[in-house]
């Protein structure tokens, strides 16, 4: 353990609970064989916020998701989260790791042999001890919690529709209450109105559990309703970060391109007549 | 301490193997009080789950005069954190005493926790209605079997559909899709050409190999020509066949056109105005229908050419002599019986691994199911209606 602020300090101040930063990503290189995908990101997520990154398609925002949830593996670089280096974890460390935060994919991966609440309690049955009754009551409340209703854990995910998929898949990955969630495209193929119902549903959780939120997206409804902070991926680097309004205000010309293309006006117009 | 505790402890270690901070979830009783200790989080709640199990709310909650209905508090001021596991254990230990009839005061409850609680408590109603009853094993037998006569009625409809769709065809013989009907010829008769061969081959060897021992005690070593002639042609050969392209094509069929059903291509074709039944179904039908008799007759000859390599080596009967004696021992009709099984079979085959593919719903493990039940059926389709011919062929006397 290193002498710096450890998670469970008896007598935190509230101003070093906002700062204490969730996930620290430092210097870090991706290659696939000649092309480069991540040329030197730094990212800093801190704990309780909603944070999005943002940026075009094949920028490698998915990529680095994929790295932050141990699935890929960067060439160079650091990466923290709960303030341990994660690369270089031993197979228990990344189990207990993975403990602690959820995922949701963003076509579900929701598995097709099991009913949503088997798909729910999967995450339970296997790193608690508790009950088969006590779990599937638990993956009841999930399953209510992600805004589905009762009658949808006695089905397949086939059976679903693609808002309650992404429900489902919202469930599962909240099933441990994880201190983190990461959420892959949450909104994408979504008609607007699920989409919107979706934007509360996420802020709705945080606020319940206590969640830190880090989520891949491109849906400028989504980045102006809910993130807190986002940052904004260009060719493997991190072009700007911060608000959406300071982001607005940027002069990098990919941003400004983003923000100002026809869609991205119409959604800054929706968002200031909201506030 | 106890003030240590209470002031706002964080969520205990994350991503910490041995989670130092951590104390498992832990509730005092007394009489007139109950109280929370600990982390009432998902990994740490098991102990309380056990608790609740053993009944030890409804007997330890009562209090000793048998004034059943006089309340009890709950304190939860030393509930170090709480998630939606341990809200749900909460509300549980508070359901159970509430249905004592005695009621439960909340003290010591922080708000994000009793936000959690709040919601748990909300659900709960909602879920409890939502399960449905487990149906009894008469229930399921009837189930099984309603199941399996809809099958039945679905097959028939399937064979129906088939049918006209077959008509309409040749009534317009122009939109006859000869290209998918050559492939399937090729990739379900030609392609198997070698598997065919060698199996009946060896079947032709082990008839032959089987027969020897009998027909040299009798010195009627010659008669080997009649049983494989016989065995071959009439029976081993259409159905050795038979049961081998059900496990290659049929299985193939049925995977393909279900793994289009999950992708929705079934219903794009429709949408273009292709009748999936047209272009999925009839070429492979028509081409099985064509490749099957004639793999029956290489099957014929191999099977035949197993026995006389085996004649020749366990009973001397040459080559010239076993085939001299086939055609004594050999009549038109026990080929052409033989032959003519061979398109029923690949009805049977073509028909029901179609009408699995059609019958997948939903996903990859549907495919896979339906795969499996094609194979099964179809081979047990064809061995019932073997069996049949057999029956047919006897009374006719043929």
């Amino acid at each position: 353990m290193t002498t710096e602020t450890t998670p469970h300090d008896p007598m935190p101040t509230a101003a070093t609970d906002a700062q204490r930063p969730i996930i620290e990503i430092r210097d870090l290189h991706t290659r696939f064989g000649e092309t480069v995908v991540h040329d030197g990101v730094d990212l800093e997520v801190r704990e309780g916020e909603i944070f999005a990154l943002a940026g075009g398609s094949g920028c490698g925002k998915s990529t680095l998701l994929r790295e932050l949830i141990l699935l890929q593996r960067p060439q160079s670089g650091s990466i923290r989260i709960f303030g341990r280096e994660i690369l270089g974890l031993d197979d228990e460390q990344a189990r207990s790791l993975r403990r602690d935060w959820g995922v949701m994919f963003e076509r579900g991966a929701l598995f097709g042999s099991l009913t949503v609440s088997e798909n729910v309690g999967l995450p339970l049955r296997e790193h608690t001890t508790l009950g088969d009754a006590l779990i599937d009551e638990i993956a009841a409340v999930k399953i209510a919690l992600a805004g589905l209703p009762p009658s949808a854990g006695a089905k397949r995910p086939s059976e679903l529709s693609g808002g309650m998929r992404k429900r489902a898949a919202l469930a599962r990955a909240i099933a441990l209450d994880p201190v983190l969630l990461f959420l892959d495209e949450p909104t994408a193929g979504l008609d607007p109105l699920s989409a919107s119902r979706f934007d509360e549903l996420v802020r709705h959780l945080k606020r319940l559990l206590g969640l830190t939120v880090f989520m891949v997206t491109h849906d400028l409804d989504l980045l102006w309703r809910v993130a807190d902070r986002v940052a904004f991926m260009v060719e493997g680097r991190i072009a700007g970060i911060g608000t959406m309004e300071a982001l607005s205000t940027s002069q990098e010309p990919l941003i400004r391109e983003y923000f100002y293309g026809p869609r991205g006006r119409g959604a800054r117009e929706q968002a200031w007549k909201r506030r | 301490m106890d003030d240590a505790v209470r002031s706002d402890p964080p969520r205990p270690g994350p991503g910490d193997p041995t989670r130092p901070s951590g104390e498992d979830a832990a509730i005092e009783v007394g009489l007139d009080a109950m109280r929370c200790r600990g982390d009432w989080t998902v990994l740490r709640v098991a102990g309380i789950e056990a608790w609740l199990a053993r009944g030890a709310a409804e007997g330890l909650t009562r209090p000793r005069d048998g004034a059943a209905t006089a309340p009890i508090a709950l304190d939860c001021g030393a509930l170090r954190s709480l998630d939606t596991a341990g809200a749900w254990l909460l509300h549980r230990v508070i359901a159970t005493c509430e249905r004592t009839g005695r009621v439960v005061s909340l003290a010591g409850l922080r708000p994000e926790h009793a936000a959690l609680l709040e919601m748990v408590a909300a659900t709960a109603a909602e879920a409890a209605t939502a399960l449905a009853p487990e149906p009894s094993a008469l229930a399921r037998l009837g189930e099984t079997v309603w199941r399996g006569g809809g099958q039945t009625r679905e097959l028939l409809v399937f064979v129906g559909e088939v049918a006209t769709t077959a008509l309409r065809s040749l009534a317009r013989p122009a939109r006859i899709r000869w290209r998918p009907i050559l492939y399937n010829v090729r990739s379900a008769g030609f392609d198997a050409l070698p598997i065919t061969g060698l199996l009946v081959f060896l079947m032709g060897i082990v008839i032959a190999y089987q027969g020897a021992s009998q027909l040299r005690r009798y010195g009627a070593n010659i008669f080997v020509a009649d049983l494989v002639g016989l065995a071959m042609l009439r029976e081993l050969s259409p159905l050795l066949t038979a049961i081998i392209v059900a496990g290659r094509s049929g299985s193939a069929y049925a995977a393909q056109i279900g793994t289009m059903k999950v992708t929705e291509e079934v219903d794009a074709l429709r949408t273009v105005g292709i009748p999936p039944l047209e272009q999925l179904v009839l070429p492979k039908l028509v081409a099985l229908t064509i490749a099957l008799p004639l793999l029956t007759v290489y099957a014929d000859m191999l099977g035949v050419a197993g026995g006389m390599v085996m004649a020749k080596s366990e009973l001397d009967v040459g080559f010239a002599d076993f085939l001299e004696r086939l055609q004594y021992a050999l009549v038109l009709s026990d080929f052409l019986v033989g032959i003519g099984k061979a398109p029923v079979f690949a009805g049977i085959i073509s028909i029901i691994g179609c009408f699995q593919g059609f019958r997948v719903a939903g996903d990859a493990e549907s495919v896979g199911h339906r795969t499996t039940v094609s194979v099964v059926q179809s081979i047990f389709a064809v061995i019932v209606a073997d069996a049949i011919f057999s029956i047919v062929f006897n009374r006719l006397g043929i």
